[in-house]
């Protein structure tokens, strides 16, 4: 029932608020005043000088998080099609998406057995 | 697309920004106002008759506040984070349908900016790209407050997408549409989804509050660790930006709760309204309604609980929602298949 043309109201939303930011940036910057000093440009670092930049290495573990939520995410969106499919495909459809909920669960214990979930140590 | 529906939409959302707009800055309003009666205290109360006019204060101040750009960032990104944290925020309300529809100039007015029938997934998109917002302003600052800021916020965001997806599986096998249109229309009189798919919701509702980035997961900007978290270097409407799409999305997310969970614009008793003007408004009124309700229990929400560890908030997320969710889309199914509707 939907269209191509149902999302041009989505593209004339995006429309609007992309030229509402655009103009809101705009005119703060155009209004507000402008007395820049060498101080005032630096990095807020709670008072001291600030050392070096924000170009560092952080904790792997957000990085590890990034990475498991990349592979969930993507199984998680193969349940979507077989949610609006539900009622037709039947305990058929349903016995299928359990084995796909074993393999999740599988792949889920094994990243918490690794203790890749762990934030303390 | 005719021209005039062209325009009916354009008029349509050109409304819905300003309400959205206006919404989120009453709610900074409202915000204030309940931590002060939280807390014994007036709250704001100078500007206009109890301190009414206050939003209006605080925007017009965040436009005439100096701008600058510290010379360590990168200018571009720094001016593209927050802008792309407000575009995501105000663009996620164009599937959420407000009522059905209202006669007016002898058309038939659709009460939604756009019936497309992947509605949940439109939302679910929109709200992954919000997360860009935060961590290009936070990684541009080229602040280390402001780099962990962001780096909290976008392990923890993305954390909670995942539960805040398989919390929505079992509100679609309960529907067997993406369409929120459909959704709200299948939930008619108090045939609401919350009693059905209780779990669900609190698992939805905690997974918005964390990808707000509310109290009590408000660690990405929590104070009294990180200055002001992403947005410390952040000035002018740039930090107004930041600061406003939070409430910008805690107006979405009520209403996404609403619309998935308590009936929408539904309300008992609306099949004996007969004038369909009459029922248009009264749908939006009650939609609104349960809006601002929730919003209300976000801000009571914040008042109330104090904030998470990291630690905990990660475990909470990764051990306790998603084996939660996934055990609640398989009980779901089951349930259906065995007792039919």
């Amino acid at each position: 029932m939907s269209t191509p043309e149902s999302y041009i109201p989505i593209l004339i939303q995006l429309a609007f608020s992309i030229g509402f930011v655009a103009l809101a940036l705009y005119l703060s910057q155009l209004l507000g005043p402008k007395k820049k000093t060498k101080q005032k440009l630096e990095v807020f670092e709670c008072g001291i000088e600030s050392q070096g930049d924000a170009r560092f290495p952080v904790s792997v573990k957000y990085f590890l998080s990034a990475i498991l939520f990349v592979l969930f995410d993507v199984e998680v969106i193969f349940f979507y099609p077989y949610a609006v499919n539900f009622r037709e495909l039947g305990w058929e459809g349903f016995v299928a998406v359990l084995t796909f909920v074993g393999f999740f669960l599988a792949g889920f214990i094994y990243v918490w057995k690794k203790g890749a979930l762990e934030w303390e140590r | 697309m005719d021209s005039a529906l062209l325009l009916e939409k354009s008029i349509l959302v050109a409304i819905l920004t300003l309400i959205t707009l206006g919404i989120a800055m009453y709610s900074t309003y409202g915000e204030r106002k309940v931590a002060a009666f939280m807390q014994d205290r007036i709250g704001p109360n100078r500007a206009g008759k109890f301190g009414l006019l206050q939003p209006l204060a605080d925007g017009g101040k965040l436009f005439f506040k100096e701008e600058f750009i510290p010379v360590q960032a990168e200018k571009w990104l720094f001016i593209l984070g927050p802008a792309v944290a407000m575009v995501t925020a105000t663009i996620t309300s164009a599937v959420i349908p407000w009522g059905t529809e209202i006669p007016m100039f002898g058309r038939n007015v659709q009460l939604q900016v756009a019936d497309v029938n992947i509605g949940v997934l439109y939302i679910m998109g929109v709200v992954s790209v919000g997360v860009y917002g935060i961590m290009i302003g936070g990684w541009a600052s080229n602040n280390k407050y402001s780099l962990f800021g962001a780096i909290r916020a976008s392990a923890q965001m993305i954390s909670y997408e995942l539960s805040m997806g398989l919390a929505l599986i079992a509100v679609i096998m309960m529907s067997g549409t993406l369409s929120l249109r459909e959704i709200v229309a299948q939930q008619s009189g108090m045939n609401w989804n919350i009693f059905y798919q209780p779990i669900g919701f609190i698992l939805f509702f905690v997974s918005a509050l964390a990808e707000c980035n509310r109290a009590p997961f408000d660690l990405p900007e929590c104070e009294t660790e990180l200055i002001g978290g992403y947005h410390t270097e952040y000035s002018s409407m740039k930090l107004g930006f930041y600061l406003f799409s939070e409430y910008v999305n805690m107006f979405v997310s009520s209403a996404l709760m609403v619309t998935l969970y308590f009936g929408g614009y539904n309300f008992p008793g609306m099949s004996y309204i007969s004038d369909p003007t009459f029922l248009g408004i009264a749908q939006v009124a009650v939609m609104f309604a349960k809006v601002f309700f929730f919003i209300f229990v976000f801000i009571w929400i914040r008042w109330t609980l104090p904030r998470f560890r990291y630690d905990q908030l990660m475990h909470l997320g990764w051990k306790t929602m998603i084996p939660l969710a996934l055990a609640n889309m398989v009980v779901t199914g089951a349930v259906i298949l065995l007792f039919g509707n």
